[in-house]
């Protein structure tokens, strides 16, 4: 099975947040709200920052939020939030962080390629600021393929 | 030649270093078997690796290892993956 595609209902645009742990727990929120994963999974992905540090922090102003596979993870889900206001997660190169990815997954090597390329259209350095002025989530899922496609070498 | 690429889940991050280190690798034209590690594991996974992809944050976190540590800033820079490990293996 693919990874889940991003889908209007998995995007939540403009979210206000105040520090890194309420921009992790946004992403959590769709994730929950999907169906994916159950509340604590919310907390085990600001827990896994909390013990290794804004590594998740993986290209300029992009986080890639996500912990082990666990008993709260339902199914793989994917959520794709853009802040009201960038925040800081404390990492040296990246921040401050405008977009935040949710990831959970039920296996450990399940979907690496897709992710990857999902990831990786965050390599131009216009997507960010892009996604940050989307007002539609059709909008976003749309900045986001066209990268998509045009990475995947 | 076997590189491990490091995150604190192993899951997410590490696998999109592992991805972009094969295609780098690729297009480096060299062989080699990468595989995604969380730090835990480390000791184990990294035992015979010849170089450990990590982020500059978990750095400090790597147990004592004969590997070149390659630090990669943004994960989904395919030139900068591809220019340090060039310069790694060269």
């Amino acid at each position: 099975m693919p990874l889940p595609p991003l889908t209007p209902a998995s995007i939540r645009l403009g979210a206000v947040v105040t520090d890194w742990r309420g921009a992790v727990r946004a992403a959590g929120d769709v994730l929950i709200a999907g169906g994916s994963v159950e509340p604590s999974y919310t907390q085990r992905m600001i827990d896994v920052i909390d013990e290794f540090g804004a590594y998740v922090v993986i290209a300029p102003g992009l986080a890639l939020a996500h912990a082990r596979p666990g008993d709260d993870v339902r199914a793989d889900g994917l959520s794709l939030v853009t802040l009201a206001e960038p925040v800081s997660f404390g990492h040296a190169h990246n921040d401050p962080v405008s977009v935040v990815i949710g990831l959970a997954v039920t296996t450990a090597d399940a979907h690496v390629t897709g992710i990857a390329d999902l990831a990786n259209a965050f390599n131009d350095p216009g997507l960010v600021p892009a996604l940050s002025m989307a007002t539609e989530p059709s909008a976003a899922i749309d900045l986001i393929l066209q990268g998509t496609t045009r990475d995947v070498s | 030649m076997k590189i491990v690429a490091v995150c604190g889940a192993g899951v997410g991050t590490s696998g999109i270093l592992k991805v972009n280190a094969e295609r780098a690798l690729a297009r480096l034209e060299i062989e080699a078997d990468v595989t995604a590690s969380d730090i835990a594991s480390l000791a184990t996974t990294a035992a015979d690796a010849q170089i450990i992809l990590t982020s500059p944050e978990l750095v400090d976190r790597i147990p004592p290892t004969w590997a070149d540590i390659v630090v990669v800033q943004s994960y989904v820079d395919l030139a900068e993956i591809e220019q340090k490990l060039f310069d790694a293996l060269g």
